[in-house]
């Protein structure tokens, strides 16, 4: 069948035992409507799971290109994450006393992000209020925009920590929840990885990395989909991916 | 109240490279050695298993296979005038925990330092004469040469099974490696990895400027091999999840592929782990050492007798061992005497990113040290009159792995966030490879390791406190060296460029480079090292100090095949010298 850019796709497997071959249509079709998984939050209030699907759709917008960190289920990532070990500065170093240093000292905060995502939010929100009358998340974009720009820019008055050192973080776990193994909770669909071409769960590569410029065009693989069965293994554990072959 | 064990004959405290090693030889060498290690056993399985080995979030992110800093951290600062604040987060390095040490989680890139850099001091003053050397640099020889080391780096080359061509076959210059390396007195024992695109169009440009480009030696072994030790490293199948991860092929050489298997069938040889040494035990004169004084996982305390004590754990503990049980005069960068955590020194890494329109790299197929590198611009290798500076780097390009979360290069410009931002990551992912530099890193008088004042670890001990700013030396060495590596990169033909020469101040914030050497130096002057050059202490000599502790400075290369010459060269000294006649061999 022709696709857009006038070539023609056809599937064809990794090694002798791949999977069945489907036409490139369901593939995409596969891809693009993975289920939505149910979303349920073990730290986040509503409050701050609607600020942070508003902040996270215009810090990695859906667009032409395909849908954003929202639609990739960055925010309950982040929810995972911040109930999880790292939420609570797991293997940081907590003792004080504690001073704000140089930014070259890095982070010297003795609030763990859990505290560091409620405070901040509650700030945010409160300040939206006062200028726009509405909380971030109601706002329209190009406000949105001017309060993220103002937070990265260090010119948003927060209090409980330097507006760009929440900024970073919120910024660094979108990225985080965006690329990271959709066994977190977000990339879902594997969004972040097809929009980039990255393959996930690498396959042999040993016949591959020689072919010099040629497109290595394969359906990604999670570690959930290895775990749930849905990817044949090699020996080693290795998916066998599934070439998507352009021939022109 | 500790509890006193029985005595043996050695202790090594850390099982990482070198302790692996060195408890290995020795116990089969007769004598009794106990392997004390503050983390857990780790091994290939299931420590390493497929699929969750390939997790970027775990292992680069949060940091699965590194240091607890809950237990144990150091403080910093950028000079003696601030305040020094604990590192709460990894950062800029990322030390081990656990058997195997770092070594576990290494990139496998495997250097023989330059001649040149064992003499860095003699050698700068005969060719260029004193106004060569910057002000206040306390950079000096190692009290070793090259050609001493030889023997030793291709011992631990073909222990570790490394990939590579060799340049300099006694003398005898090889095209296809490395001109400018010592003389070897053997081939790798495995040949080069694969050439990736990027490495074959850095070749292509670099031999068209006249330079000398080779493959990069790598622990990822190129193909099935069984070294001395009767271990057997596996193919690397280039999966691109190797510096940061473990190997779930055991493909990369580590102590969990290439040593362990042998050493943990000696029957001479025990392994704690858990055991956190707090101490080394002196003698009421504190010339000698009787033991170590560890704490289990229970807390419970115990003193381990040994008529030699190895300290081989990662650069800044054993450092900090010496500092905590009085070994060897603690330095004093104001007086300028000492010698404990004096010549601290890191890296100045500094990177050209090439930007393409219409080619494909597929830069996420990768091994840990897949690249095509060139040496001319390292060292001494090039003239360095009325440059300013001293020393240089290697500029790779470098193929060791591109996972989206850490490696989504845009060309400088683009803004951090939103609709552009995205064009640019699903553009350029991979359409873009970066040329790695690795500045080297001289010693400066302000730049130490000393105990800190006020913050403790979970045993309520000082941390070690770091002091470092990289110094005009190597801010002038990084411009110029990163510049003759965007006219390669040019050369390439991208439609945009990242230059990134290494100038800011100091920040232990980004990832920079495990790469941490030096506060325990070897040298030939009990004035100015800390080590012999057998890395014997001065002070008491049944204490040695193994691992890039002794670097005197840094080169400009990664550190791991000199940590493993250095092993071999004091297990050398320890098992024709010392044992036979204990006392100081220097």
């Amino acid at each position: 069948m022709d696709e857009s850019g006038g070539r023609r796709r056809f599937l064809k497997s990794v090694g002798a035992l791949g999977a069945a071959s489907m036409p490139a249509a369901a593939v995409a079709q596969h891809a693009a409507h993975a289920p939505a998984k149910s979303e349920k939050y073990m730290f986040l209030a509503p409050a701050e799971v609607a600020f942070l699907d508003a902040a996270v759709a215009r810090l990695i917008p859906a667009d032409d290109l395909g849908p954003g960190a929202k639609e990739a289920g960055v925010t309950y990532f982040i929810d995972q994450q911040l109930f999880g070990g790292y939420g609570v500065m797991a293997k940081m170093y907590r003792q004080g006393p504690h001073a704000e240093g140089t930014p070259q000292q890095g982070y010297q905060s003795p609030l763990t992000p859990q505290e560091v995502y409620r405070t901040a939010i509650a700030e945010i929100n409160g300040a939206c209020a006062k200028q726009y009358g509405e909380s971030f998340d109601k706002l329209a974009t190009a406000q949105q925009d001017e309060v993220l720009h103002a937070l990265d820019e260090g010119k948003f008055p927060l209090d409980a920590v330097p507006a760009r050192f929440f900024f970073n973080m919120l910024l660094d776990n979108t990225v985080e929840g965006f690329f990271s193994d959709p066994i977190y909770g977000g990339n879902r669909g594997k969004i972040g990885w097809k929009l980039v071409g990255f393959p996930g769960v690498a396959a042999v590569y040993t016949p591959y990395i020689e072919k010099h410029g040629v497109p290595y065009d394969a359906l990604p693989v999670s570690i959930e989909d290895i775990l749930q069965g849905k990817s044949a293994l090699d020996e080693h554990g290795h998916p066998k991916h599934v070439l998507l072959v352009r021939k022109d | 109240m500790a509890t006193k064990l029985k005595a043996v004959d050695v202790v090594v405290v850390g099982v990482g490279l070198s302790g692996s090693i060195l408890a290995k030889e020795l116990a089969e060498a007769g004598l009794q050695v106990v392997g004390l290690e503050r983390g857990r056993w780790r091994n290939t399985d299931p420590d390493f298993a497929m699929p969750y080995a390939h997790d970027e979030l775990r292992y680069v992110k949060r940091h699965e296979l590194m240091q607890d800093l809950s237990r144990e951290t150091l403080t910093f600062r950028n000079n003696a005038k601030e305040t020094a604040l604990p590192m709460r987060r990894l950062g800029s390095f990322r030390p081990g925990e656990g058997v195997g040490g770092a070594a576990v989680h290494w990139g496998g890139l495997t250097w023989r330092f330059l001649p040149w850099d064992f003499e860095t001091r003699s050698r700068t003053l005969a060719r260029y004469g004193k106004e060569q050397w910057p002000e206040d640099c306390t950079s000096q020889d190692w009290g070793v040469t090259y050609d001493e080391l030889e023997p030793h780096f291709d011992r631990f080359e073909h222990l570790y099974g490394i990939s590579g061509k060799a340049g300099n076959l006694k003398g005898k210059v090889i095209p296809g490696g490395n001109p400018f390396e010592g003389p070897r007195s053997r081939e790798y024992p495995n040949p080069p990895l694969k050439t990736s695109y990027a490495g074959a169009l850095f070749k292509d440009a670099a031999q068209k400027l006249g330079y000398h480009p080779f493959p990069t030696p790598s622990a990822a072994n190129s193909q099935p091999y069984t070294n001395e030790y009767g271990a057997t490293i596996n193919a690397c199948v280039y999966c691109g999840y190797c510096q940061f991860f473990g190997c779930e092929m055991g493909a990369k050489a580590s102590p969990q592929t290439a040593v362990l298997p042998n050493l943990m069938k000696q029957k001479g040889f025990e392994l704690r782990t858990h055991a956190n040494v707090v101490k080394v035990n002196l003698d009421s004169a504190k010339k000698r050492a009787v033991g170590v004084t560890y704490i289990d996982s229970r807390g419970r305390e115990f003193e381990q007798p040994a008529d030699l004590v190895l300290l081989t754990s990662y650069v800044f503990n054993n450092v900090r061992l010496m500092l905590l049980s009085g070994i060897g005069k603690p330095y004093d960068p104001v007086a300028n005497t000492g010698v404990v955590g004096r010549n601290y020194a890191y890296q100045t890494p500094s990177s050209v990113t090439l930007f393409f329109e219409d080619k494909i790299f597929n830069q996420f197929m990768a091994a840990g040290g897949l690249g095509m590198t060139i040496d001319d611009f390292n060292g001494d290798n090039f003239d360095h009159t009325g440059l300013g500076f001293i020393g240089g780097g290697f500029f790779q390009a470098a193929t060791s792995g591109a996972r989206p979360i850490e490696v989504r290069p845009v060309p400088r410009g683009t803004p951090r966030w939103g609709a552009e931002w995205k064009r640019a990551v699903a553009k350029y992912f991979n359409r873009s490879f970066g040329i790695a530099i690795q500045g080297a890193c001289q010693s400066h008088r302000g730049n130490y390791l000393d105990l800190d004042a006020t913050y403790r670890d979970s045993y309520g001990l000082p941390l070690l406190r770091m002091t470092f700013d990289r110094t005009q030396n190597e801010h002038k060495m990084s411009t110029y060296i990163t510049n003759k590596a965007a006219e390669i990169a040019k050369a390439i033909g991208p439609s945009k460029m990242n230059v990134t020469p290494r100038l800011e101040k100091y920040t232990i914030v980004p990832y920079q480079s495990t790469h941490n050497t030096g506060g325990a130096a070897m040298g030939a002057d009990p004035a100015t090292s800390a080590v012999n050059k057998y890395l014997q202490s001065w002070d008491v000599p049944n204490v040695f100090v193994v691992g890039a502790s002794a670097f005197p400075q840094n080169g400009g290369y990664n550190p791991t095949g000199t940590v493993g010459a250095l092993t071999f060269h004091a297990l050398a000294a320890i098992k024709t010298r010392y044992l036979k006649r204990p006392g100081p061999l220097a």
